[in-house]
């Protein structure tokens, strides 16, 4: 079944007035920012408050939408002329960007709730709700907009907010660079993004998606591919896939919050949303461009799973394994209509049970010292009993523990993966089973065995604020899969959007894959138990072996950027710098010189000497001019 | 209202305004009377945009009058779209100059009132310069434009300004006078016993003598621009003129040479024009990545944002010779944009120049911490420098490669790489000054004053409402750039699907 027809909406109702989904946010930012200090005592409630008035409008537009027939559900509502004869500032409200809008604002806002606690004690707080408000607004826009040129906007906004907050402690050094590196490598993806909209332009003529998606069949499949491959480029940009996964890792240099809601929950699913918005017109079912997405998904989910086995520091081993479970939801994405609905569905139970283990781990931080040390941490279930509870919700829903979260939607997109391509179904199985080990490592370093940190750490359990966030969010981990897969019901839902395959699956409980893979993150489990739960782990970190090493070291792929870009970038520039003083101006400075009758160094004239260089010029033009007239009379 | 001759006072304006403001005795009330003076240009000028009807004949508010009729010079100025944005741009960022340089003449070698003299005479220029439409009057006020930078770097800059102004008059100069030669041909060669450019549209028809009239003036436009590799005296200049003057130097003057390129070597020359655009865009395709690549490896903050400047004016030269609407458009506004942003990075710059008296990036460390909106002006305007979406200079910079990439898909791809690089440079350079832990040397320093921000805020503000909103500019830009693109004969490709429906 194709997606139906992107209609103009006519206006009436919440979704006319959709934009003040952005605009609130939008607005809570700019006051906060422009206000500056005398918003400090109330600016985190306006933050909360604009977040949770956008939550209040995407769950209206969402009614009026499933009000109406499934052929009128995609419209499309013009804003302003933007840049007239190539892009409008134009919103399209269909079921796939309202599941975005839903899951952003609702998440969003339970961060930001959660954040008034966290962050209570810094003296910036208001600057980082506003930069939490701006992240909104731009991740809105980026889902909302109706043509390429909207979305890249939110796109970079995104990047923005992403940059600002992972650099929020800027006087570190290395929060500094990490921000930095987030952007550039981020830019590498949009380097990507910008010519797959050449090219769309050039094509169609056009880049509002109404008039590109219906006419995308006509282009050559060259071209298909290339676009397709482009926009691959932009998405593994985002979401942290290979080979663009490097910058994810240092992101955690963030105050956590952010890594849940940024890091985890939205901003890095960014790029599964752009390939499954483009889907139907450049990652067709067969497509190559479709292909490389599927490979590129199985190669970080298994990256992000084996690099998320050897972190000691809580929140790097979750930003691997959020890497690794985007890589699912690429998988997926990657095979057409038949995994759309699965992608979507991950991505949204991921969204709650991933914000709830980063949230998670924030707390325990926040009772530690903002200690990462997983090796310094040990027996907290007794202390935190509340973020243990959430925690191990979290836990269970993520490695796919039967009837939870994770259980449905990540069996979903095996299964479905599996009648794809089996091979790449299996090596998905795996993930699961490293996910296993992963997971089970960290909930039995963190909260069970013997205490292994100083009794002077006085840990504590976190204030109301934070922990209410943790237990709404453990509630979705527990039942939102099972909602969303059992009778299709997202499928249904995203049908107009992104389409679906004319069979609709069945859910099928003790299918040969759903059994293996449950047996592989039994096993992963034990292996995890017998390792850290049965034997003393050491507050310092052993040297481990080759293979502990290479994950440790995010499989060598910080090395190899700077092997392969930034030193012969940085000769490169030496090199450039050098030239340009010595070559081109020295071979300027001597023609100068020469003109002028002198030879000595330009840099030894001084102003005395203008009137005569000016007036030996002047002779020589005089001379080009006479020449002239003469050649030209003859 | 009436026909006024809206041009002509607003150049006399400038003019009156500097000899008053020259002879006065007093440098607060010298300051004060070029504010207002420049206000008032500034209000003008907006008043006359304002009448500018798009949609309308393509020079507006024309005034010709004989000057030496015996060779059919004419004092001849009006305006068309290109001209008009270029115009407001200059009479937009003149007054904030004004407001910025408060005390940056106070260490000069001439007197403060002789500055803002200065650059009241060099706004009467710029306003001619872009308004003049006979050919001759234009080589006039391209070279007269030099005397008042010349004195501005020479007599109010850095430690090396001599070195740098004496370098960016030689340059200048030699690019002037090879115009002047070609100047003076195109008449006898286009026989037309006049000056004015609307007269010289397609008088020359040889091709050879087409070629070397347009090497002609597109040399002088390339050093003036500065396309690679003629560009080196521009962060000499840049570095060691004042703030103020380097605004206006970068921001406006080498505008004069995309202009003229777009204006005269396109109009004029057209069949030479795409003779030669193969050479054009592959130099401003080196432009774009050298001028990036050259800016991440500078120890300067003013050399660094002059190199950026080097790698923007890659993308605008690419722009106008892609001879497409979108890049065009694209072009002309980012030569408003670019004037704008690079504005707002030169006048913070220079902010922070003045508290630490250094422009050695090395020196700063972890200023946000201490003046935490100076700090944010810098990162805005570093981000507008790196053309972030939602910032007037994406807008401009997306347009050109669009275009671009429908006639010339591999430059188009290779510049895009700037966009990689721009961020690079920026947020490097931002890191450095203003992360980290706070430098002994910067822990004193304080955060914007009054006169300050009131310097910062309207150029931020422009640059985010024209990255949302860059409509009234592009309404008024497109309609110029088409009727220059009939001129040259070149017409829009197509898109690949459409023409397959047309089949």
């Amino acid at each position: 079944m194709e997606p139906v027809e992107i209609l103009s909406h006519t206006g009436g109702g919440v979704i006319s007035v959709a934009w003040l989904m952005i605009a609130l946010p939008l607005i809570g930012a700019a006051i906060l920012l422009i206000g500056g200090r005398a918003t400090n005592k109330w600016g985190h409630f306006l933050a909360v408050l604009m977040s949770v008035a956008a939550f209040v409008v995407a769950a209206l537009a969402f009614f009026q939408l499933i009000g109406l027939d499934p052929a009128q559900r995609r419209q499309s509502v013009h804003l302003w002329d933007f840049i007239p004869g190539v892009a409008d500032i134009g919103l399209l409200i269909d079921p796939l960007s309202i599941a975005f809008c839903l899951l952003i604002t609702f998440v969003g806002s339970l961060i930001h709730i959660y954040s008034i606690g966290y962050m209570s004690h810094d003296p910036d707080r208001r600057r980082f709700f506003a930069y939490l408000n701006l992240f909104v607004a731009a991740m809105l826009l980026l889902v909302l907009a109706d043509n390429y040129v909207a979305l890249f906007i939110g796109w970079e906004g995104v990047g923005l907010a992403s940059y600002l907050l992972i650099g929020f402690w800027q006087y570190k050094p290395s929060a500094a660079v990490a921000a930095k590196k987030a952007f550039v490598v981020n830019r590498v993806g949009d380097f990507g993004l910008l010519v797959a909209m050449f090219i769309i332009f050039a094509q169609f003529g056009s880049l509002q998606f109404a008039e590109v998606f219906p006419a995308a069949g006509e282009a050559s499949q060259g071209v298909s591919t290339a676009i397709g491959l482009l926009l691959l480029l932009g998405a593994c940009g985002k979401s942290a896939q290979l080979p663009l996964q490097s910058w994810l890792l240092d992101a955690m240099e963030g105050p956590t919050p952010v890594s849940a809601l940024i890091h985890a929950a939205t901003m890095v699913t960014a790029g599964v949303y752009l390939v499954v918005r483009s889907g139907s017109a450049f990652f067709p079912e067969g497509s190559t461009a479709g292909l490389v997405v599927t490979i590129v998904g199985v190669a970080t989910l298994l990256a992000g799973a084996i690099i998320g086995t050897a972190k000691d520091d809580i929140k790097k081993g979750l930003a691997g394994s959020t890497m690794s479970q985007i890589g699912y939801m690429m998988l997926a994405a990657g095979i057409g209509p038949a995994g759309y609905a699965f992608a979507i569905a991950h991505l949204i139970s991921h969204g709650f049970f991933k914000a709830d283990l980063f949230l998670g781990a924030g707390s325990v931080m926040h009772a530690m010292n903002d200690e990462v040390d997983m090796r310094r941490y040990g027996g907290l279930r007794k202390v935190l009993p509340i973020t243990f509870v959430t925690f191990f919700i979290g836990y269970l829903a993520i490695i796919g523990f039967p009837l939870l979260s994770g259980y449905f939607t990540k069996d979903g997109i095996i299964e479905s993966v599996m009648h794809h391509n089996a091979i790449l179904g299996w090596l998905a199985v795996v993930g699961a089973g490293i996910t296993g080990f992963y997971m089970t490592r960290m909930v039995v370093m963190t909260f069970f065995g013997p205490k292994r940190w100083d009794e002077k750490a006085h840990p504590h359990e976190s204030p109301a604020v934070m922990t209410w966030p943790l237990i709404i969010l453990s509630v979705f981990s527990i039942g939102l899969g099972a909602y969303l897969i059992l009778s299709n019901r997202l499928m249904v839902f995203l049908a107009p959007a992104v389409g679906r395959p004319e069979e609709l699956p069945h859910f099928a409980p003790f299918a040969v894959t759903g059994l293996a893979t449950l047996a592989l993150v039994a096993v992963g489990a034990g292996l995890a138990i017998v390792k850290y739960g049965r034997a003393e782990v050491p507050v310092v970190q052993p040297r481990g072996s080759f293979l502990t090493v290479f994950a440790r070291r995010d499989l060598y792929g910080d090395a190899l950027n700077e092997a392969l870009f930034m030193r012969p970038g940085q000769w490169l520039t030496r090199f450039a710098v050098f030239f340009d003083n010595r070559g081109i101006d020295g071979v300027v400075n001597g023609l100068a010189a020469g003109v002028g009758g002198s030879s000595g160094r330009l840099r030894k004239i001084q102003t005395g000497y203008v009137r005569s260089y000016a007036l030996s010029i002047f002779v020589g033009a005089a001379v080009l001019a006479g020449a002239w007239f003469v050649v030209g009379t003859l | 209202m009436l026909e006024l001759p809206w041009l002509s006072f607003l150049i006399g304006l400038s003019v009156v305004g500097a000899i008053v403001v020259a002879f006065l005795k007093n440098d607060k009330v010298a300051k004060q009377t070029t504010l207002g003076v420049s206000l008032l240009i500034l209000v003008l000028t907006v008043v006359m945009a304002v009448q500018f009807s798009p949609n309308g004949d393509r020079f507006q508010f024309a005034e010709t009058y004989d000057w030496i009729p015996s060779f059919g010079v004419h004092y001849a100025v009006a305006v068309d779209g290109i001209a008009l944005v270029l115009i407001l741009l200059s009479a937009i960022l003149v007054p904030i100059v004004v407001l910025a340089s408060w005390h940056d003449a106070e260490q000069g070698k001439r007197s403060v009132r002789t500055y803002f003299a200065l650059l009241l005479v060099l706004e009467a220029m710029m306003i001619g310069v872009f308004a003049a439409t006979d050919v001759f009057l234009f080589y006039v006020f391209f070279e007269a434009m030099l005397i008042p930078m010349y004195f501005m770097i020479g007599s109010y800059g850095g430690a090396q300004r001599s070195y740098a102004a004496v370098k960016f008059l030689l340059y200048s100069l030699f690019g002037g006078l090879l115009m002047l030669v070609a100047v003076i041909a195109l008449y006898n060669v286009a026989d037309k016993n006049s000056f004015l450019f609307p007269d010289l549209i397609g008088a020359v028809t040889d091709p050879t003598t087409q070629k070397w009239l347009f090497l002609g003036f597109f040399i002088a436009f390339a050093i003036k621009a500065p396309l690679w590799p003629v560009h080196t005296w521009l962060p000499d200049a840049a570095a060691q003129a004042p703030a103020g003057a380097a605004v206006l130097l970068v921001g406006v003057l080498d505008k004069v040479g995309t202009y003229g390129m777009l204006r005269f070597c396109l109009e004029l020359f057209p069949d030479a024009a795409k003779w030669a655009t193969p050479v054009v865009i592959a130099l401003s395709v080196i432009g774009i990545v050298y001028g990036a690549i050259v800016a991440i490896g500078q120890t300067d903050i003013k050399r660094l944002v002059a190199y950026t400047s080097i790698s923007h004016f890659g993308f605008i030269t690419m722009g106008v010779f892609a001879m497409t609407t979108t890049a065009t458009s694209g072009a002309t506004l980012y030569m408003v944009n670019h004037g704008f942003s690079t504005g707002v990075l030169f006048l913070v710059a220079g902010f922070l120049i003045y508290r630490r008296g250094s422009q050695f990036i090395a020196d700063y460390g972890g200023v946000q911490k201490v003046a935490p909106l100076l700090a944010g002006a810098f990162l805005i305007a570093g981000l507008s420098g790196l053309s972030l979406p939602g910032l007037s200079t994406f807008v401009s910079e997306f347009m050109v490669l669009l275009g671009t990439y429908q006639r010339y898909a591999v430059p188009a791809i290779i510049g895009t790489t700037g966009v990689i690089l721009a961020a690079i440079y920026i947020l490097w350079m931002y890191q450095r000054t203003m992360n980290g832990p706070t430098a002994e040397s910067v822990a004193e320093m304080k955060d914007l004053n009054g006169r300050e921000r009131w310097v910062v805020a309207p150029l931020i503000a422009l640059i985010v409402v024209l990255g949302f909103f860059p409509k009234p500019l592009l309404d008024v830009i497109n309609p110029a750039v088409k009727e220059s693109l009939v001129n040259v004969k070149v017409t829009d490709p197509a898109p690949v699907v459409a023409v397959k429906e047309g089949q």
